[in-house]
């Protein structure tokens, strides 16, 4: 095991190790608890910013990863804890290493069970990254399951009025999912006899051997394609598998929420690149316009459904769906170049584009529901029509608002932009129709971003509200929490070279193995 | 000039401004002179900047004319923070792209970028840009950003004390700008975008700095957020902002899949890399639904700026946008987004040159269908107004609409004189109207002494009782009874304010086409001799000679009633002229919208040809030959001789309109309270073109209501009773199967020992026992589950 590979792994458990012992320092006190989660969550933060470093020059192995680390682990079934990491697992890490810390530092003012509510923060971070680097299809499900637990208590226990059925959907529908995604690898496993993600790949697509239970192969992978999608699409989500959401968002925590729409719904996508069009590329060319058809309806329904909305944080959540919806996009035309060599550019462009757009939308989604959850805290209603002419009373709170809100909406010079211009330059040769009217979506997110500052920022303020709830500003601890977004935001708006070269060195590696040339 | 001096300095004319508006938001927005000497500073340097780039390339500019092939180019890396990352570009691949250029003779005069985008094997470059478009650009949007902002100080009242009742978010009424920092830096953000836009060197980074405009206008114009209007009908501010920018990115849209479909078509969207002979034939050739891909991606991008610049069907937003401050409706209106709008589709003209055989003339059906039809339809819209601001408004639009018609109709260099002459006199012309408006103002808050001290309830006191003490300090600002900007409020203003009378004629009669001594005469004379010279163009020539007389005739009404006669109201009586502030870029402005127009004399003009152009050129004029060789690359544009014609026409058509105008409204000037004279002789027609043809209300019930009620459908009847229905549907059965097996379990096989149905019980009453509301049961069963699962795994599959 060389460092990066201890580095690796460390990254993976550190924050695990570290929930434990927030919960023991927790005894001492909330205040103890919390400086020592934010320290802890900074241990995977670096790590991952001297693995970033590190990647660029390490080796990379046959399949497109790099710092493999593999001890057989349950050798009875062929399964062995196997990690490893190429440009999209790697980014997506960075977004969860960056997320956690200011998940916490949002969160220092609860007062119900602090040190537990951190644990389960820290310990969810564990599951995140685990899905991440995860090279074997057991270890996969295993920390795709964690990751549900911590967020299912996270919204249970600390979420606002309506949160036992939020979580309960949350948790019931996930794990619908999981179930056809747990039965589709043992599928794989029965034919193949490995768990290997690189060895599967490698088999599945022209595995012709026999059949599972008597169904002959091709049958086989039809139904294990569909699972996978299925458990993905209630991820991401996928629309019509999205109406957990905004119940969920809408009722969990601030950063519960962060976290949910900043790196939760990222598995989901993820799981499409990283095992769905490696595993089955006919499939996915197969089916690849019904994927862009999923992707339209939730880009411009969605869209829709955020407009209406009178409560700021469920138009936030709407508006993760409608965000999400470009980034199927992006995959559904990568999966449509998988059956033709001649879109194979087109494809690269458009999953660089829907790569970025996990990476941007975890950066301003996250922002968003923070700020939500600032004016939430100081009001006590999220209801739109409440709030109003806020502008005045919180300058500053007003300017980060609409910065952030203009990162959602995908204006030019922040992060946005990049993803949403590769993924429809991709997506116009291949679907040009579909991409004709998603841009209706691209609209109403206008109309809905425009319509969340106006009503929050805009006209003349409530006086009732005024008179019955203090409206400090935007605090220190607030801004810190969201500093490292807006920054981010920025600089990869101006300049998405850097990130951009280590995903595309992976999407260009990935996309030209399954389609040659 | 040192070439590299030469690419810094270029990087820096977007960029100065760009750091002045992060520098006011962080650090001194709350200081107001630093503010706004940081902004004006920058714009300065950009200004001083841009001066030194657009001299280098008219000296460069007579060598090329001479001889091609000498035009300087440098692909030298930018210089920039990211160096390190430039280094990594093959440099193969730059040395075969400068070769590229110089066989096709491209006439950069200051090139460079950086790789910004890798995509694939090939990677997407952001870059600056000099040629001699993007030189005569930065000549007119510098000097017309600078004067804007600096006369956004005396607009802003910095001369003045705050005064205790203004407040954020509101318009001053005697003290200075409460948000005073932040304007300086919106306009300094504006400035850096459209600076941005005009040096980028391919169309992504011309439509981040157009789209960042748009943010900027919509921020610019919904800059009184606050401010309510007793009457609900009239547009607010905020408004009028969101309007502005969802009308703008109806049309964005549109322009992104252009620039995606030309990005997937050719793999690049550099403009030296598209604008040549091979690539413009390849996208003409290529159809797409039946049509050439080049005149599908041009009608896409021209979407855009139907959008930015307002053209019929998209030109709603532009009037309500008055609603901002005046220095943002000139920034918005006249120097930089409406023109941005037209520079783009002047800029991507070469695109076409594949389209017709070269040497012929190229055309774009749709653009001149729409910009005359534009020109016209919105002068007749203009001369019924009775807001200063929005007669400007209008003509603006139709202007706009004229430059359009020009550029469809393949007069690209006239097109382009008329957007850079029209941009200095409607800069003035709107700063004019700012200038009165204050002067009007003033005069109000002179006569209303101690009424607005007690008057300062807010707008909705009914709805919340100020029982909390809160005295004046939080009491929203009361709107003024009478409006500063109607004209029939004003008159007389000539005596009361002679330096803005002064330069508001001379900037009228420039828009009017007055003969032979105003910029916009030269301009629009162009792209009339253009129409007039072919015949095909018959029509649009005629439509546009008349447009052209009601733009002289609403001219004259608005400088009639507004400096002519008598005062018609008591603030228009204590009218007193603005602040030097103010003042001196009207005259500056004023200069230039005399003596823009006379490097568009035509060199053959008998006489004045000779007194202007004659050692420049033998024919056309100096402005054509400086800026020709853009379009030289892929298209031949024919060199128009001097027509007396077409130009007696114009001359004629304004001096009659100015006449007209004089006569109805300057010969008797209008009393106190009395209508105009048109709406008495024209009634019904008059109602509906005061009503704007009613187009908004039509907008307003065919899209935005029907839209509103789809959100509201999708959200709450769809999503919330149909998809959660099927789920509830599901879960409710799933209850029930849970409850029969339950019942099964306890009567059939009698409550025995049985694991597997209490498990199903457990699953029935999951709901209610799930929620002990104990963390470590939660924990313990979660674990219990995994180890529970992984111990199935081995035994089922090992």
């Amino acid at each position: 095991m060389d460092t990066n590979q201890l580095v690796l792994l460390l990254i993976l458990f550190s924050p695990l190790i570290a929930a434990v012992l927030v919960l023991i320092i927790g005894k001492l006190g909330d205040g103890a608890a919390k400086w020592s989660a934010l320290l802890f969550s900074l241990v995977p933060l670096a790590l991952t910013i001297y693995l970033w470093i590190a990647y660029q020059s390490a080796p990379v192995d046959s399949g497109g990863f790099k710092f493999v680390f593999s001890v057989p682990w349950l050798p009875q079934i062929n399964s062995s804890f196997t990690i490893g990491v190429d440009g999209i697992s790697l980014s997506m890490i960075l977004l969860t290493a960056i997320l956690t810390p200011l998940g916490i530092i949002i969160s220092f003012k609860i007062s119900d069970r602090l040190p537990l509510f951190m644990a389960l923060l820290l310990g969810l971070t564990t599951g995140m990254f685990g899905v991440f680097m995860a090279l074997d299809l057991v270890i996969f499900f295993i920390f795709w399951e964690i990751g549900l637990v911590p967020m299912y208590f996270l919204i249970n226990q600390w979420g606002s009025a309506n949160r036992r059925y939020a979580s309960f959907k949350f948790f019931i529908y996930t794990m619908a999912g999981s179930i056809g995604l747990l039965l589709s690898i043992q599928f794989i496993w029965s034919a193949l006899g490995t768990y290997s993600i690189p060895q599967v790949a490698a088999q599945w697509p022209t595995y012709s051997g026999t059949g599972v239970l008597g169904m002959p192969v091709e049958t086989v992978k039809n139904i294990t394609f569909w699972l996978f999608v299925i458990a993905f699409a209630i991820k991401v989500p996928v629309w019509p598998f999205h109406t957990w959401l905004p119940d969920a968002h809408t009722e969990a925590p601030t950063a519960g929420s962060m976290i949910l729409a900043g790196v939760l719904l990222k598995l989901g996508a993820y799981g499409f690149l990283r095992l769905v069009l490696p595993f089955f590329p006919d499939q996915a060319a197969q089916f690849a316009p019904i994927l862009a058809l999923l992707a339209l309806a939730g880009i411009v329904f969605t869209a829709f459904a955020a407009y209406g909305q009178n409560d700021f944080k469920r138009l936030v959540a709407y508006s993760s769906v409608n965000h999400m919806g470009f980034v199927l996009m992006g995959i559904a035309v990568a999966a449509a170049a998988l059956g033709n060599p001649e879109w194979k550019q087109y494809g690269i462009i458009a999953t660089n584009g829907a790569v970025l757009q996990m990476f941007a939308h975890g950066l301003s989604a996250a922002a968003m529901f923070a700020l939500v959850g600032v004016v939430y805290e100081r009001a006590h209603t999220r209801d739109l029509n409440q709030l109003g002419g806020l502008w005045k009373v919180m300058p500053i709170y007003g300017g980060i608002l609409i910065f952030s809100a203009m990162a959602n909406l995908g204006l030019p010079g922040l992060a946005g932009f990049p993803a949403e211009f590769q993924v429809v330059s991709g997506a116009w040769p291949v679907f040009t129709f579909i991409t004709v009217l998603s841009m209706l979506g691209l609209l109403m997110t206008g109309a809905y971003v425009l319509k969340a500052i106006q009503k929050v920022l805009h006209g003349p303020a409530n006086r009732e509200l005024l008179h019955h709830a203090e409206m400090p500003d935007i605090n220190r601890r607030e801004i810190i929490a969201l500093a490292p977004l807006l920054v981010l935001m920025l600089v990869i708006g101006i300049y998405p070279m850097w990130l951009m070269t280590v995903i595309n060195q992976s999407v260009t590696f990935a996309l030209t193995k399954l389609i040659g040339g | 000039m040192d070439q590299q001096t030469l690419i810094y300095f270029v990087w820096l004319i977007p960029l100065l401004p760009l750091l002045a508006f992060f520098t006011i938001m962080l650090f001194t927005r709350k200081h107001d002179r630093l503010s706004h000497t940081i902004a004006i500073g920058a714009i300065a340097i950009s200004f001083v900047l841009a001066q030194i780039v657009f001299w280098n390339a008219v000296a460069q500019g007579g060598s090329h004319a001479a001889e091609p092939a000498a035009a300087v180019e440098s692909s030298t890396e930018a210089p920039s923070a990211t160096a390190e990352h430039s280094a990594e570009t093959p440099a193969a691949a730059e040395g075969e792209h400068a070769a590229a250029e110089g066989e096709h003779g491209y006439p950069a005069y200051v090139e460079s970028h950086i790789p910004w985008l890798p995509q694939g094997l090939n990677t997407l470059n952001m870059g600056v840009l000099v040629d001699p478009l993007t030189a005569a650009m930065l000549f007119m949007v510098p000097i017309a950003c600078f004067m804007i902002i600096f006369y956004s100080v005396g607009y802003s009242n910095f001369n003045k004390k705050r005064d205790p009742h203004d407040q954020p978010g509101f318009p001053p009424h005697k003290g200075r700008e409460p948000m005073y920092g932040r304007f300086f830096a919106f306009l300094s953000l504006f400035a850096g975008a459209m600076l941005t836009l005009v040096v980028a060197d391919n169309l992504l980074l011309l439509f981040i700095g157009w789209e960042i405009m748009g943010l900027c206008s919509y921020l610019l114009i919904g800059f009184w957020y606050a401010r309510t209007y007793p009457d609900r009908n009239k547009i607010t501010p905020r408004g009028a902002a969101v309007k502005a920018f969802m009308t703008t990115r109806v049309a964005d849209v549109f322009m992104l899949l252009g620039i995606a479909f030309l990005y997937s078509s050719t793999g690049t969207l550099s403009f030296t890399e598209i604008f040549t002979q091979e690539m413009t034939s390849q996208l003409a050739a290529v159809l797409f639904l039946g049509i050439p891909a080049a005149q599908v991606i041009y009608m896409l991008l021209f979407i855009g700026t139907i959008g930015k610049s307002a053209q019929f069907p998209l030109h709603t937003w532009l009037p309500d946008a008055m609603e901002g401050p005046t220095p943002v409706s000139a920034m918005i209106h006249a120097a930089a987004m409406v023109s941005a709008g037209v520079y783009m589709v002047i800029r991507m003209f070469p695109i076409l040159g594949g389209t017709v055989p070269r040497g012929e003339l190229v055309t774009f059906t749709p653009m001149i269908i729409i910009g005359t039809f534009t020109a016209l339809f919105s002068a007749t819209i203009a001369f019924t107004q009775r807001d200063v601001k929005k007669v400007l408004a209008y003509s603006t639009i139709s202007q706009l609409g004229f430059m359009i018609s020009a550029l469809g109709m393949g007069a690209w260099v006239a097109a382009l004189f008329h957007l850079i002459t029209h941009a200095f006199f409607k800069a003035l012309l709107f700063m004019g109207s700012g200038s009165i408006i204050h002067g009007v103002e003033h005069g109000m808050h002179a006569t209303e002494h101690g009424h607005d001290d007690h008057a300062a309830a807010p707008a909705h006191a009914e709805a919340a009782p100020d029982d909390h003490g809160h005295g004046h300090d939080d009491a929203d600002p009361q709107e003024p009874d009478m409006d500063p900007q109607d004209m029939f409020n004003m008159g007389g203003l000539r005596k009361k304010m002679p330096v803005t009378f002064w330069t508001f004629l001379i900037g009228g009669l420039s828009l009017a086409g007055f003969p032979i001594f105003f910029a916009g005469f030269w301009s629009k004379d162009e792209i009339l001799g253009h129409a007039f010279h072919y015949p095909q163009f018959q029509i649009v020539f005629w439509v546009l000679v008349f447009t052209a007389f009601l733009t002289a005739f609403y001219t004259m009404r608005q400088i009639s009633l507004t400096f002519f006669g008598q005062p018609r109201t008591e603030a228009a009586g204590h009218a007193h002229e603005s602040h030097w502030t103010m003042i001196a870029p009207l005259v500056i402005l004023a200069v230039f919208a005399i003596i823009a127009g006379f490097v568009g004399v035509k060199a053959d003009m008998p006489g004045l040809g000779l007194i202007f152009n004659g050692p420049f050129a033998k024919y056309g004029t100096p402005f054509e030959h400086f800026v020709e060789p853009v379009l030289a690359t892929t298209i031949e544009i024919e060199v128009l001789s001097f027509d007396w014609t077409p130009l007696l026409i114009a001359s004629t058509a304004g001096v009659l309109g100015l006449a007209l105008g004089w006569w109805v409204y300057g010969r008797r000037p209008l009393a106190a309270g009395q209508p105009d004279p048109l709406e008495v002789k024209m009634g019904g027609l008059y109602v509906v073109l005061k009503n704007k043809y009613y187009i908004d209300e039509i907008y307003n019930y065919v899209f935005v209501q029907p839209a509103r009620r789809f959100a509201v459908w999708m959200g709450d009847v769809f999503d919330r009773k149909g998809i959660d229905g099927v789920l509830h549907g599901i879960a409710d059965g799933a209850l029930r199967l849970s409850l029969a097996f339950r019942s099964f379990d306890t009567k059939v096989v009698n409550g025995g020992a049985d694991g597997f149905a209490a498990s199903i019980k457990a699953a029935g009453h999951w709901l209610r026992d799930i929620q002990t509301g104990r963390v470590q049961n939660y924990l313990l069963l979660a674990l219990v589950s995994v180890v529970l699962l992984i111990a199935l795994y081995i035994t089922l599959f090992s």
